[in-house]
């Protein structure tokens, strides 16, 4: 359903991204992941239509991407940030459903089934600021579900919490995950990615460019104890961690 | 936003009411032991129990009530406008960099001019009436609406704004949903300031035109009548009080409406 071909961005002074190609196909969860700085979030803003890349194409169903393109949602890492204040935890999730063209009761129903979802029903009257943080990217994840969207884009959605919360947001976005939701998740944990994806998409340090193209050979049940003590997970952590690493400089933070 | 100093939040509630009843307490203390002492001049300034009982006595004058109740309604009006106008002004100077940029240099050339030094002018031009009063409170109070407006907007996180350009929504549907609430605190800051100014414009006009009715028509010529010290400073303790409720009352609702704002920048600092 989206494909990429020859993709470049270049910033004032660097390159972000040169002749990034991939496919995607309908239904599939696809980690991107790889060292800070080459480009993955560059790429994600790409395919949601909020940069322009200086080179080549993105087409999702067939159609160029030139700005955001319906059934699209992003959960972003900075969940404090894109939920706005001043609306209730429900308000939040039904608001963007106006674009869906749907009635207000429809709407306040729709968020509150994507609320049962992820575990946060009677938290539906409260403010996002009264709330934790994981409790917080649960509710734009919730956003991002009861929307429907084709396709799901994560952008390091769980890099602003702690070990404990990040793994539950990890099984929650497995179990939510809708048949048919296309979901692209960027992240620099390699762990995660092989946890979370059907395929592991590694790109290089700067210019960035698709390194390592891997599928992801775990039964589609997984749980984060008995999933990463499967021998395909350690020897998938181990190869993706290697591309990773290799293309970062010695002692580099990844 | 009100910020407290660290000091200051040491006191109870209660204690902060107390201190400030004890300031006033004292000053009307000191000003009622110079006039009776004779220190001060009662002509020049009588003691406060004379001019408190007097504006107390004001209450049942209906002559005097319509006076302020024309106050008022001139402060009305012209905050009303200046709101809106300045609300909307600012919703496209801060929404239309390359129109802000623009309209910039004017701005900040009018801006400083103190809009007391207008009353003659717009008194000449449009009389002494309802007009000219409005017109000079418009002027002054548009100021700090507008250029919060503005800075509020300047301030609207990036991030909520590209959250609902995801999902699909315009420019306009993003400016409504996420500028202008996020913005609404600064806004309401800057209504808030521009209250206070209406009330001295209001009251200013009045007295410098001398026409009409008002609070400040009340000060005005009661300068000239028989008692005048005890008549002004009544008329001025009014007017104070006026400012007074005008400032709690907003003051309260910035509270009530704008939780979320408190919480969110207690919560990030």
């Amino acid at each position: 359903m989206l494909q990429i071909e020859k993709l470049g961005h270049y910033y004032a002074d660097h390159t972000a991204l040169e002749d990034v190609n991939l496919e995607v196909a309908e239904g599939e969860l696809v980690s991107i992941v790889g060292p800070s700085g080459c480009g993955k979030s560059t790429l994600l803003r790409c395919i949601a239509g909020l940069i322009r890349p200086s080179q080549g194409r993105i087409t999702l169903n067939g159609r160029e991407i030139t700005d955001v393109p319906d059934n699209l949602a992003v959960v972003f890492q900075d969940y404090s940030r894109s939920l706005l204040p001043w609306l209730t935890v429900r308000d939040n999730v039904a608001l963007p459903l106006r674009r869906r063209g749907r009635s207000k009761s429809e709407r306040q129903a729709a968020a509150l089934g994507a609320l049962q979802a992820v575990g946060l029903a009677d938290a539906a009257h409260k403010y996002p600021w009264q709330l934790s943080g994981g409790m917080q990217q649960r509710v734009s994840i919730a956003r991002a579900l009861a929307y429907q969207p084709a396709l799901l884009l994560m952008d390091e959605p769980f890099g602003s919490v702690d070990a404990q919360t990040r793994e539950d947001l990890e099984d929650l976005v497995l179990r939510v995950r809708k048949d048919g939701m296309t979901i692209l998740l960027v992240t620099h944990d390699i762990d995660e990615s092989v946890y979370v994806g059907d395929r592991v998409i590694v790109l290089d340090r700067a210019p960035g460019r698709v390194a390592a193209d891997l599928a992801v050979g775990l039964p589609s049940a997984r749980d984060q104890i008995s999933t990463r003590e499967l021998p395909e997970f350690v020897h998938m952590r181990a190869e993706v961690g290697r591309l990773v690493r290799g293309q970062a400089p010695p002692g580099a933070v990844l | 936003m009100t910020t407290h100093n660290p000091r200051s939040r040491h006191l109870s509630r209660t204690g902060r009411w107390l201190r400030g009843i004890a300031g006033l307490a004292i000053l009307v203390a000191a000003s009622e032991v110079l006039g009776r002492a004779g220190i001060v001049d009662k002509t020049y300034l009588p003691p406060a129990s004379t001019i408190l009982s007097r504006a107390i006595g004001l209450a049942a004058d209906p002559d005097f009530m319509a006076n302020v109740l024309a106050t008022i309604k001139a402060w009305a009006l012209g905050l009303a406008i200046a709101v809106g106008a300045g609300v909307l002004l600012g919703l496209l100077l801060g929404g239309l960099p390359v129109v802000g940029t623009a309209v910039r240099g004017v701005l900040e050339f009018l801006r400083p001019i103190p809009s007391v030094a207008l009353i003659p002018l717009v008194s000449l031009l449009l009389g002494t009436g309802l007009a000219t009063e409005t017109t000079l409170i418009v002027y002054a109070a548009i100021w700090p609406v507008l250029f919060n407006t503005i800075y509020g907007l300047q301030d609207v996180d990036p991030v909520a704004k590209e959250t609902l350009r995801t999902f699909g929504f315009g420019k306009v549907a993003i400016m409504w949903r996420v500028s202008l609430p996020a913005a609404a605190p600064f806004i309401a800051t800057g209504v808030r300031l521009a209250a206070a100014v209406a009330l001295i414009l209001a009251v200013g006009t009045e007295i410098l035109s001398g026409f009409g009715s008002g609070l400040g028509i009340f000060i005005g010529q009661a300068e000239q009548g028989l008692d005048g010290a005890r008549d002004v400073l009544a008329g001025t303790v009014w007017a104070g009080a006026l400012g007074l409720v005008i400032n709690t009352v907003l003051v309260q609702c910035e509270r009530r409406l704008f939780r979320w704002h408190a919480a969110q920048s207690g919560g990030r600092s």
